[in-house]
C-alpha cells in the first residue's frame, strides 16, 4: 500500500509559494507514492489545479480532506494551529518548522505523535546534503529578487551607456554579506552591468565575490570572523569600528546596498546606520534581506518598502515567494531529495533512518518524541592535502612536440658513452660494405625520429596501419630471392626450397601491402572536419 | 633495367615513403601521404621485379604471389570493421614477422651468395641470426597479441613464476647458440642452433605477450609495430638491400616512439610494461594500494541525462575502450549532431591510451563521421573541464581516475588523466561498478557531482538519444 503525500494550500498570509510542482509530482510517484493536492494550492505560483491532474496528483477539494487522507504532508511555511488540528495522529510532516523559534508548535506536533523533518534543520555541513538544503536555494532566489526590487525602485540604469542622448555612468551597488543570497545577489547585479562591490567577514569568499563578477572590500583590520557551519560570527570592538567606517564610506558612494547580514540565533546586526543612510544620494535604495530579524539598517521597517531622507529602504520578508514559481520548483526539488533519501527502495513508503547523519539532522520529532536538536555530527578528518609535487610531473609535458624533457646530464653522458663505445667496436671490426649500410641505417632512425614526433595523435592508428604497408617492403628481400640470375658458383642451390619460401613470404607480404594501404585510405577518408 | 636505375628508383621509393609518413602530421594532408606511400611501393617493387636481380623465370611467380596475397589483403581490408583495427593490425604484424623469418632461412640456405672476406660472411650470418630472432619475436608476439585483442585469449596477464629469469635464461641459450651458429662450417651444421633459436624466439614472443594486461595492449601494439620494423631492416642488411634498411629504421623508429608516448600516457617506463603485469612492477598489491574511497554513488537515468545535456552549454565526451566494445560510436555522434544542432558546444577528449590501440578513439569516431575538429587531445582539453556543465565518460575508468592525481599510494598515480570531474556534473556510462584494468576502485564515482548511468553503453545512447529528441 503505497503511502499517500499531501501538498495543502499554504496558509500564512501573503505566502504564494506551494511545496509540490508538478513535475515533482511525477517523480514522487515515480517513487512509489501517492500525491494529492489541495484544490488552489498552486494558484499563486501560477500552477493550476489541472497541471497537478495531469502529472498524476488527485485533486482534494478542502484542507480537511487534504490533511485526513494524507500519511506525508509537504509544506513551506510551518502549519499555524489549525493545521496542527487538521494533522493526522502519528503523520509526518515535511517542511519549514524552525523548532528554536517555535517551540509552542513542536509540543503541539508531539503531542499529535508526528514526525515531523525540519528542512531548515538539515546538517548543511554535509555536502551530500546539499541537494536538500532548501535554505540554500531560498536564499537563491531572494538574492536575485533583491536585485530586482533595488532595480525596480532605482531611477536609473545598472549598466553603464554611452547613447546619443548622453553617457550614462553605471550604477554600483554594495553588498553586505557574501552568503549564498548575497553571491546571488552579486552574480544578479553584475550581470545587470552594474559595477558590484562586496565584504563578507570571512575573508575565505573573496574569491567566490571575485567569480561571480564583484569585487571584494576588505576591512582594514586583521581578524578571521568564520564561525562554524559556514555561517559568520560576532567580530571584536576594534574590527567593528574599522568596518563601520568602512561602511560609512560604501554609504556615501553606492547607489544600491543590499545587506544579507545574518548571525544565527542573534538579532541581524545594524550595520546601516541612520547617519549613514543620511549620507547616501538621493535616489539610493536599501535592500534589507535581514529585515525578518531585525534588520541590517537602522530605518528598516519589516516588511514594508519606505523612503526615508530620499533613500527607499526595502524591508519586505516575503522575497522568495514574491518569485512564487520559481522558488516552488527549488524547493520542491529539495523536498523530492529528501523523500528519495526517505524511500530507497523507491517502494512508496518511507523509513526514518536515524543513523543517517542528513536524516538525523532533519528529523526534529520522530514518533511524537522531540529530538532536536540533533547531537553534532562528527565530521571525517579533512583529507591530507595530496603530498605536494608528487603526482604527475610529467603530465605536463606536450605531446608530440620534441621528446619531452632533457636528459640530465649524467644521462646524456651515459648514452654518448655508449654509443661511442658502440661506434668504435663497429668501426675496428666491420669491413668497409657493412658500414655504408650502417651509415643509411643511423640516419633513417633520425630521419624517422625526426618525422614521428610531428605526427598528430590523431592520427596514429593510420599511422600503425601505414607503417605496417610499407614495412611490408620486406617484400623486396623475397623478390630477389625468386629468380636470381645465377652465376656458376651456386651450382647446389636448393632454389626450389628457396623458391617455395620467397613465394610464400612473398604472398604474406602482399596480404600486408594490399591490405595495409587499403586499410589506411578506409581510415583517412573517413576523418572529416 | 640497369643496377644504377634500380638504386635511383629505391632513393625515390625512400623519399616517397618519407613523406608519406610527413604527411599524417595533419589529417588533411595524411591521405596525400598514403598516396605517396603507394606510389613508392609500386616504384620499389616494379624495380625490384625489373632489376638485374630478378629473371624473367620468376615473373610469374611473383605476379602469382601478389595477386593471391593482395586480394586476400584487400578483401581483409574492406571487411574489417573500425573496432577491429587493432586486431587486424597485429595480425598483419605477425605476417611481416613470419615473411622475415621466412627470408632468412631462405638467405641462409641459398649458396649462390659470395663473400670476398670471411668477416663479411660472419656478419651475413649474424645478420640472418638477428633478422630471424627479431622476425620470429614479432611473429609469435603479435599472433598472441591479436589472440588477445580479438578475445580468443584471456585480457588477464598470464605471469609464470620466475619468468624474468625464464626470459634471461632464453637469452643466454639464444647467445650460445648464436656463436654455434657462426663457428659451424656447414649450412647442415648451422641449421640446428638456427633452429633452436627460432623456437625459443617463438616461446619467447609467446610469453612476453601473454603476461601483459589488456590495458597495456597499445603499448605492446606499438612496440610490436617497431619491431616489424627492425626486423625489415636486418632484412635489409642480411640482403645489402639500403631502401629496406631505410624503411625498416623508419618503422621500427615509428614504433618505438609510439611505444614511448603510450608509456608515457600511461606514466609507466617501458621495461615495467614489457616486463608484464599491471601493478606488480610497483610492488605494492594493486587493491589495497590506494585509499578507499568513501561515500555513495548516485545513479541517473538516461531521461535525467538526456535532460542534463539539453540544458548544457558546454559538454565533453570522454570515450574508452567500452564504446569500442559496444560498438555506441554511431550513437555517439547521433548525440552530438542533435546537440550541436541546438547550439551546445560538444567536444570529445581522448587519452593517449584510451582503447586498445594508438589513436584507436579517433578512429572509431571518425568512422561515425565526428568531425576531427572537436576531436581533442588530453592535453588540449584538460583545462576547459572547470567551464564544462556535463562531462560524460563512455566506458572509460582509470583514464579519468582522480586517484592518479589525488593519491600518491595508487598503484597509477601520477599517471595524467583526464579531469572530468571538474566539470558541474559528470556522467559515466558503465555496465557495472566494476573496476578498471587496473583493478583499482575509482574515486570518481563516489564524487558529489558524479552520476553513475549504469547499463549496456549502446543501449543507454540510444535512449538518452531517444530522449533528447523527443523533447
Amino acid at each position: 500500500m503505497p503511502q499517500i503525500i499531501g501538498v495543502p494550500k499554504e496558509t500564512a498570509a501573503g505566502e504564494k509559494r506551494v511545496a509540490t510542482v508538478p513535475e515533482v509530482v511525477e517523480k514522487l510517484i515515480k517513487l512509489g507514492f501517492q500525491v494529492k493536492v489541495q484544490s488552489g494550492a498552486g494558484d499563486a505560483a501560477s500552477i493550476s489545479d489541472d497541471a497537478y491532474r495531469a502529472a498524476g496528483a488527485e485533486v482534494v477539494a478542502d484542507a480537511a480532506a487534504l490533511w485526513d487522507g494524507a500519511d506525508i504532508v509537504f509544506k513551506v511555511r510551518p502549519p499555524d494551529d489549525a493545521e496542527v488540528a487538521l494533522m493526522r495522529e502519528g503523520g509526518t510532516l515535511i517542511g519549514f518548522v524552525w523548532p528554536a523559534q517555535n517551540p509552542g508548535l513542536m509540543e503541539q506536533l508531539a503531542a499529535r505523535k508526528a514526525t515531523v523533518l525540519a528542512i531548515d534543520s538539515l546538517p548543511r555541513q554535509l555536502s551530500r546534503a546539499q541537494k536538500m538544503d532548501a535554505l540554500t536555494s531560498m536564499a537563491g532566489v531572494s538574492g536575485y529578487r533583491a536585485v530586482i526590487e533595488a532595480a525596480n525602485a532605482f531611477g536609473r540604469f545598472f549598466n553603464g551607456q554611452i547613447t546619443a542622448a548622453g553617457k550614462v555612468p553605471p550604477a554600483t551597488v554594495f553588498i553586505a554579506g557574501a552568503g549564498v543570497a548575497g553571491l546571488a545577489a552579486i552574480g544578479t547585479a553584475a550581470n545587470l552591468g552594474a559595477i558590484v562591490r562586496a565584504n563578507d567577514t570571512r575573508a575565505e569568499v573573496a574569491d567566490q565575490v571575485a567569480s561571480l563578477g564583484g569585487e571584494f572590500v576588505k576591512v582594514d583590520y586583521e581578524e578571521e570572523g568564520s564561525g562554524g557551519g559556514g555561517y559568520a560570527k560576532v567580530m571584536s570592538e576594534g574590527f567593528q569600528q574599522a568596518q563601520r567606517e568602512m561602511y560609512a564610506r560604501q554609504a556615501r558612494e553606492a547607489d544600491i546596498i543590499i545587506t544579507t547580514a545574518l548571525i544565527p540565533g542573534k538579532p541581524a546586526p545594524k550595520l546601516i546606520t541612520a547617519e549613514m543612510v543620511r549620507s547616501m544620494k538621493p535616489g539610493s535604495v536599501i535592500v534589507d534581506m535581514a529585515a525578518e530579524q531585525g534588520g541590517n539598517c537602522e530605518l528598516t521597517e519589516p516588511g514594508e518598502a519606505v523612503v526615508k531622507h530620499g533613500v527607499t529602504i526595502i524591508g519586505y520578508t516575503d522575497l522568495a515567494s514574491r518569485l512564487a514559481k520559481q522558488s516552488s520548483t527549488l524547493y520542491s526539488n529539495n523536498l523530492l531529495r529528501v523523500a528519495e533519501e526517505l524511500c530507497k527502495n523507491k517502494d512508496g513508503a518511507i523509513t526514518v533512518n536515524m543513523d543517517d547523519d542528513a536524516i538525523r539532522g532533519l528529523t526534529v520529532i520522530k514518533d511524537g518524541e522531540v529530538t532536536w536538536p540533533a547531537p553534532p555530527i562528527k565530521m571525517p578528518a579533512p583529507p591530507p592535502k595530496p603530498r605536494a609535487a608528487a603526482p604527475a610531473p610529467a603530465a605536463t609535458k606536450g605531446h608530440g612536440h620534441g621528446g619531452g624533457a632533457p636528459m640530465s646530464a649524467r644521462g646524456l653522458a651515459i648514452v654518448f658513452g655508449l654509443g661511442a663505445l658502440a661506434f668504435l667496436l663497429v668501426g675496428l671490426y666491420a669491413p668497409a660494405s657493412f658500414l655504408a649500410h650502417f651509415t643509411v641505417f643511423v640516419l633513417a632512425c633520425f630521419i624517422g625520429y625526426m618525422v614521428i614526433w610531428n605526427v598528430t595523435p590523431s592520427l596514429h592508428t593510420p599511422l600503425m596501419s601505414v607503417t605496417n604497408a610499407i614495412s611490408s617492403i620486406i617484400a623486396i628481400g623475397a623478390l630477389i630471392q625468386i629468380a636470381p640470375p645465377l652465376t656458376g658458383t651456386g651450382a647446389d642451390r636448393p632454389s626450389t626450397l628457396i623458391l617455395g619460401m620467397a613465394v610464400f613470404a612473398l604472398a604474406l607480404t602482399a596480404i600486408n601491402m594490399f591490405g595495409g594501404f587499403a586499410v589506411t585510405r578506409r581510415m583517412l577518408a573517413m576523418f572529416r572536419k | 633495367m640497369t643496377s644504377s636505375l634500380a638504386t635511383v628508383s629505391y632513393i625515390a621509393a625512400t623519399i616517397l615513403f618519407i613523406l608519406s609518413l610527413g604527411g599524417l602530421s595533419h589529417p588533411e594532408t595524411a591521405r596525400r601521404g598514403n598516396l605517396f606511400g603507394i606510389i613508392g611501393m609500386t616504384i620499389a617493387v616494379l624495380a625490384t621485379v625489373f632489376g638485374p636481380r630478378v629473371t624473367p623465370a620468376g615473373y610469374a611467380w611473383i605476379v602469382g604471389a601478389l595477386v593471391i596475397g593482395g586480394s586476400i589483403g584487400l578483401v581483409a581490408a574492406k571487411k574489417v570493421q573500425m573496432t577491429q583495427m587493432p586486431e587486424l593490425v597485429a595480425l598483419m604484424h605477425s605476417l611481416v614477422g613470419l615473411a622475415a623469418c621466412l627470408v632468412g632461412f631462405a638467405s641462409y640456405v641459398d649458396t649462390s651468395t659470395v663473400f670476398p672476406t670471411a668477416a663479411e660472411k660472419t656478419i651475413h650470418e649474424m645478420e640472418i641470426y638477428v633478422g630471424i630472432l627479431i622476425g620470429a619475436i614479432t611473429f609469435s608476439g603479435s599472433v598472441i597479441a591479436f589472440g588477445k585483442l580479438s578475445a580468443r585469449i584471456s585480457g588477464k596477464p598470464l605471469l609464470l613464476p620466475a619468468r624474468h629469469w625464464l626470459n634471461l635464461i632464453g637469452l643466454l641459450v639464444v647467445i650460445w647458440f648464436g656463436r654455434e651458429f657462426l663457428n659451424a662450417h656447414s649450412i647442415e651444421a648451422g641449421m640446428t642452433p638456427l633452429i633452436v633459436m627460432t623456437v625459443i624466439a617463438l616461446l619467447f614472443g609467446v610469453h612476453m605477450v601473454m603476461a601483459i594486461g589488456g590495458a597495456d595492449m597499445p603499448v605492446v601494439v606499438s612496440m610490436l609495430n617497431s619491431y616489424s620494423g627492425w626486423a625489415a631492416a636486418a632484412t635489409g642488411f642480411m640482403l645489402s638491400n639500403d631502401l629496406l634498411i631505410v624503411v625498416g629504421a623508419l618503422v621500427g623508429s615509428s614504433g618505438a616512439i609510439l611505444s614511448y608516448i603510450m608509456c608515457r600516457a600511461m606514466n609507466r617506463n617501458f621495461i615495467s610494461v614489457i616486463a608484464g603485469g599491471f601493478g606488480t612492477g610497483g610492488g605494492a598489491p594493486a587493491a589495497g594500494g590506494g585509499a578507499q574511497p568513501a561515500g555513495e554513488v548516485q545513479s541517473i537515468s538516461a531521461v535525467e541525462t538526456a535532460e542534463m545535456l539539453r540544458d548544457a552549454r558546454n559538454v565533453i565526451i570522454v570515450p574508452g575502450y567500452g564504446m569500442a566494445v559496444a560498438q555506441a560510436q554511431h550513437a555517439v555522434y547521433e548525440i552530438t549532431k542533435l546537440l550541436r544542432e541546438r547550439g551546445v558546444n560538444v567536444r570529445f577528449g581522448i587519452h593517449p591510451v584510451a582503447g586498445r590501440m594508438p589513436g584507436h578513439m579517433n578512429v572509431l569516431l571518425a568512422e561515425a563521421k565526428v568531425p576531427y575538429d572537436i576531436v581533442l587531445e588530453m592535453d588540449e582539453i584538460n583545462e576547459d573541464f572547470p567551464d564544462t556543465d556535463v562531462s560524460i565518460v563512455i566506458g572509460a575508468n582509470d583514464i579519468v581516475n582522480p586517484a592518479a592525481q589525488d593519491d600518491p599510494a595508487s598503484p597509477i598515480a601520477g599517471m595524467p588523466v583526464l579531469e572530468v570531474w571538474k566539470a558541474k556534473t559528470c556522467i559515466v556510462m558503465k555496465r557495472s561498478m566494476a573496476s578498471g584494468y587496473a583493478g583499482i576502485d575509482n574515486p570518481l564515482f563516489y564524487k558529489e557531482n558524479n552520476r553513475m548511468l549504469f547499463g549496456d553503453a549502446k543501449k543507454m545512447l540510444d535512449e538518452v538519444l531517444a530522449a533528447i529528441s523527443g523533447g
